[in-house]
């Protein structure tokens, strides 16, 4: 009853998070300028963060949280190093 | 103490964050985490960082449940403003300055950490010249009301912590 | 998920109800990317997924493997930490970005430099 309970969440919360990343992926791609690209690259590494630990939670296997923690290590240091180049003022559209 | 260990809050942070990432707090993982710890708060003395000074701990968990508080209140609301876009007549979103008088440089860093991960505003900029920092705010309903959130709500008691 | 077949049904219920909140935040947030008009409002649309969203997943984390592993299992707070202070140093990052931009160009209205900056 509770695996049941549980595995029909977890699959519904794929799909929203699944859709969330369409969201960001589509703003990503349309922009209109960098900052929105860059805003958007941001959050899609944060679902995917979430993701991998939803993926933890199905699989029973606790080697996604590494891969979370990783993940967004990564995620900062690019948004801050894409902010800075932003910062520089040298691609202006 | 303070030659051998220059920033002991940071050594603990570094320390116990080894010891949840390893799942242990066997010896090795104890004196491997130690030495790391050391290690890091050596790296931020040689960086010569300002030092935290830090008082009035008492008022700190209620802070952090009231910063807890914020966060969940100002999530339903930016939640709704984008579900129902119009809402409530027509919002207004923008810039503010608010003049601060706060000057402890990890009070401004921690004032500008509550404010920009309370969904609803964001920290820009701060004029350490002036002291004023320039804020965006989502549902800028009254200038004024702002102000007194900031510096009633979470200026006041940082500095009792910071100062 | 036959792993979950020894949880108690309170814990699997919390666990589903934390997950799917913070998954809709999420969806919520990244909705509020495609839908407010202009880059300073929308860059108020992604705390919701740092904030309560990644929360709520993380506390289901903890609570899931607590549970299935008979132990504490703490390590999340790492990643809560981690999103803390970094969430709002990226933000702050390119919210300036953008305004630095934004007053070289001199188009979208935003506020002049500070005097002792010019």
């Amino acid at each position: 009853m509770s695996a049941a309970l549980l595995g029909w969440a977890v699959l519904v919360t794929q799909f929203l998070l699944v859709a969330a990343m369409g969201c960001a992926a589509f703003r990503l791609l349309r922009g209109p300028r960098a900052q929105d690209r860059v805003l958007a690259l941001d959050t899609l590494y944060v679902i995917a963060a979430m993701l991998l630990l939803v993926f933890g939670i199905r699989t029973g296997s606790p080697h996604y949280f590494e891969a979370a923690l990783l993940i967004t290590l990564v995620g900062f240091v690019a948004t801050a190093a894409l902010s800075k180049f932003l910062m520089r003022g040298e691609v202006i559209e | 103490m303070r030659r051998f260990l220059p920033h002991p809050l940071l050594a603990l942070f570094l320390l116990s964050a080894w010891l949840l990432l390893m799942e242990s707090i066997s010896p090795g993982a104890v004196v491997l985490g130690g030495v790391l710890a050391v290690g890091g708060s050596w790296t931020l003395a040689s960086l010569a960082s300002p030092r935290a000074r830090l008082r009035r701990l008492t008022v700190l968990p209620g802070l952090l449940g009231d910063v807890l508080v914020e966060v969940m209140r100002s999530n339903y609301a930016v939640a709704r403003i984008i579900v129902h876009p119009a809402d409530g007549g027509v919002r207004r979103s923008g810039f503010i300055y608010i003049p601060l008088d706060m000057r402890a440089p990890y009070g401004l860093a921690a004032l500008a950490c509550i404010l920009t991960a309370t969904p609803g505003t964001v920290w820009v900029d701060y004029d350490s010249a002036e002291g004023t920092m320039l804020l965006h705010v989502l549902d800028l309903v009254d200038e004024a009301e702002w102000v007194h959130i900031v510096k009633e709500r979470w200026e006041r008691r940082l500095m009792e912590i910071f100062e | 998920m036959t792993h979950a077949a020894e949880l108690p049904a309170w814990a699997a219920l919390s666990v589903a109800v934390l997950l799917l909140l913070g998954a809709g935040l999420a969806l919520v947030g990244a909705v509020g990317l495609l839908r407010l008009g202009s880059f300073y409002e929308r860059v108020h649309a992604p705390t919701l997924a740092t904030t309560l969203g990644i929360g709520c997943v993380l506390v289901a984390s903890m609570l899931f493997f607590s549970l299935v592993q008979s132990r504490f299992i703490l390590h999340e707070v790492l990643i809560a930490v981690l999103v803390v202070i970094t969430t709002p140093v990226t933000l702050m990052l390119l919210t300036r970005a953008a305004l630095y931009r934004d007053r070289i160009e001199g188009k979208a209205p935003v506020p002049p430099p500070p005097r002792s900056h010019r």
